[in-house]
């Protein structure tokens, strides 16, 4: 009874969008870099991926369980979240590190702290930051794809780029991620198809991708000319990063200014690192960054109501 | 603390000890918790290092608590303690050289260990010799078993040993960030939620208790 009168505040118009709908199209869009992942790096990367992702599902189960909350996994958010991270991972990476980077994931970043929608960094991002600062050398060696004419890994075109010149980088291998990188993030052509699906769907917002992107293209205009814009947003983990990463809705700005200021400082935080830090690449450290920032921005920015009195405390 | 002058120095022992645990419940003397505690025998060197500077001042301010100048007692505590900490930190390098490098600056730092000033001015200053004694070395030991544990598990997972004896199997790959801050405070986390965990299962159960009995 008391359901069907329940009153509540507008709009009264229902949609049947749900959190395990929306995350079955994130799923999907990421679908073309994991397939593009597999063609690249073979069969290790087919393996890497269910790792994580059977990982993450049943660290969220267990811990559900053992706390005696409500066990949410067919929400499909940690399946989100276990492939994001097995895309933060390189191919040849032993399975262990993608068990315990699901584990760190769920466990320590996303239910410790209320489970979906309440955590305060990007699941995948932390758990991939804290596996990089503890096994370094796991986690910067990447194999070369299985395109690659000597097939031995070898410097990432970052590393080529940081050089200053972009001899020795070819466009289309880097477009079409005939390179080494970790495994989700090397083809820019499959991540744009799922990028723009998303868009288009209306489960990301275009704001926060399109400032992150154009940001790190203009402070590179500036620093080093037009063809080395191009070629460093072409590289490295920006594309997953803009597209999958920074427009998670727990740790995103809710306002549309806040979205612009988001990706904006997402872009500068990427190139301050890429250009002057030792890092050769700071996506996810740029997106964890403004992750924090998050609650301030959407503080400074939540539009007034018409109207409404100042207060005075 | 009105009621503290009714405890006896047993009951103002265990108080230090668990119910206002410095590290777990005071959440006093965060630096050294935080920046020492990377291998078990750091950290059981910097508490028993603390809770000797910790008695000795609790002590000392105890008895001294009628001559201070209510107007002075922060400066008054300050050379007192200044005075133990530059004692153990020689005792120290005399006799511990190894655990004197290992723990660096931290030591000469136990002088604005906010434990040590804490107990001086809520407990030594307001009571009698016996019961600041039982209340510094109540406050010393809960720390150094906190951080004690606290240590243990970084060691462990950060160089898979503890106390330098190998406990993890040969194959194991060392977690690199337990041995950094961000392990200090990621592992302090989780203890916190045990303890607090622990704190929170035990007080329902005596409150069930009580009403049994009243039944």
């Amino acid at each position: 009874m008391q359901k069907n009168l329940a009153v509540s505040s507008s709009p009264h118009l229902r949609d049947n969008v749900s959190t395990r709908r929306i995350m079955q199209e994130v799923c999907l869009a990421l679908a073309p870099a994991g397939i593009a992942g597999i063609i690249l790096f073979g069969a290790q990367a087919a393996v890497l991926i269910a790792a994580s992702v059977i990982s993450a599902v049943l660290a969220e189960y267990f811990y559900q369980k053992l706390t005696h909350q409500k066990v949410t996994v067919g929400d499909w958010s940690a399946v989100v979240t276990g492939l994001l991270l097995a895309y933060n991972l390189p191919a040849n990476a032993p399975v262990w590190l993608a068990v315990v980077g699901a584990v760190i994931a769920i466990v320590l970043v996303k239910q410790i702290f209320g489970g979906i929608g309440s955590n305060f960094m990007n699941p995948a991002l932390a758990a991939r930051a804290i596996l990089f600062v503890s096994w370094a050398t796991q986690m910067t060696t990447y194999p070369a794809t299985r395109f690659m004419l000597d097939g031995v890994s070898t410097a990432t075109p970052l590393n080529a780029l940081g050089t200053g010149s972009v001899a020795g980088v070819n466009l289309s291998d880097l477009f079409l991620g005939n390179i080494p990188g970790v495994l989700g993030e090397t083809c820019k052509l499959a991540l744009l198809v799922g990028g723009i699906y998303l868009i288009v769907r209306r489960i990301a917002d275009w704001k926060i991708p399109v400032a992150f992107i154009a940001t790190v293209f203009v402070c590179y205009l500036i620093k080093d000319g037009a063809e080395m814009a191009l070629y460093q947003i072409l590289s490295g983990g920006l594309f997953l990063g803009a597209f999958f990463m920074a427009t998670d809705y727990a740790t995103s700005p809710v306002t549309n200014p806040g979205r612009i200021i988001m990706g904006i400082g997402c872009g500068i935080f990427l190139f301050v690192i890429r250009a002057y830090a030792s890092y050769p690449e700071g996506c996810s450290f740029a997106i964890l960054l403004m992750n924090v920032a998050t609650p301030l921005i959407d503080k400074y920015t939540m539009p007034k109501p018409f109207g409404e009195v100042k207060q005075h405390a | 603390m009105p009621d503290t002058q009714k405890k006896n120095a047993f009951q103002v022992f265990m108080n230090g000890l668990i119910t206002e645990n410095p590290t777990f419940v005071l959440m006093l003397g965060m630096c050294p918790t935080l920046g020492v505690t990377t291998a078990a025998i750091n950290g059981i060197g910097m508490g028993l290092a603390t809770t000797a500077v910790l008695i000795c001042s609790n002590l000392l301010i105890s008895l001294l608590r009628n001559i201070i100048s209510e107007r002075i007692r922060i400066p008054a505590f300050i050379v007192v303690i200044a005075s133990f900490v530059s004692i153990v930190e020689m005792l120290l390098k005399a006799y511990l050289p190894d655990l004197s490098d290992a723990l660096g600056v931290y030591i000469p730092l136990i002088v604005v260990n906010c434990i040590i000033f804490a107990r001086a001015e809520a407990f030594a200053f307001k009571n009698p010799p016996v019961a600041s004694l039982a209340d510094g070395l109540g406050m010393g030991l809960g720390f150094t078993g906190a951080i004690t544990i606290l240590s243990a598990i970084r060691e462990l997972l950060g160089s898979g040993t503890v106390f330098g004896a190998q406990l993890m199997p040969e194959s194991y790959e060392p977690m690199a960030i337990m041995l950094q801050v961000p392990g200090g405070f990621i592992t302090l986390g989780l203890l916190l939620i045990l303890v607090n965990g622990i704190r929170k299962g035990l007080a329902r159960r005596k409150e069930l208790k009580a009403k049994e009995e009243l039944a």
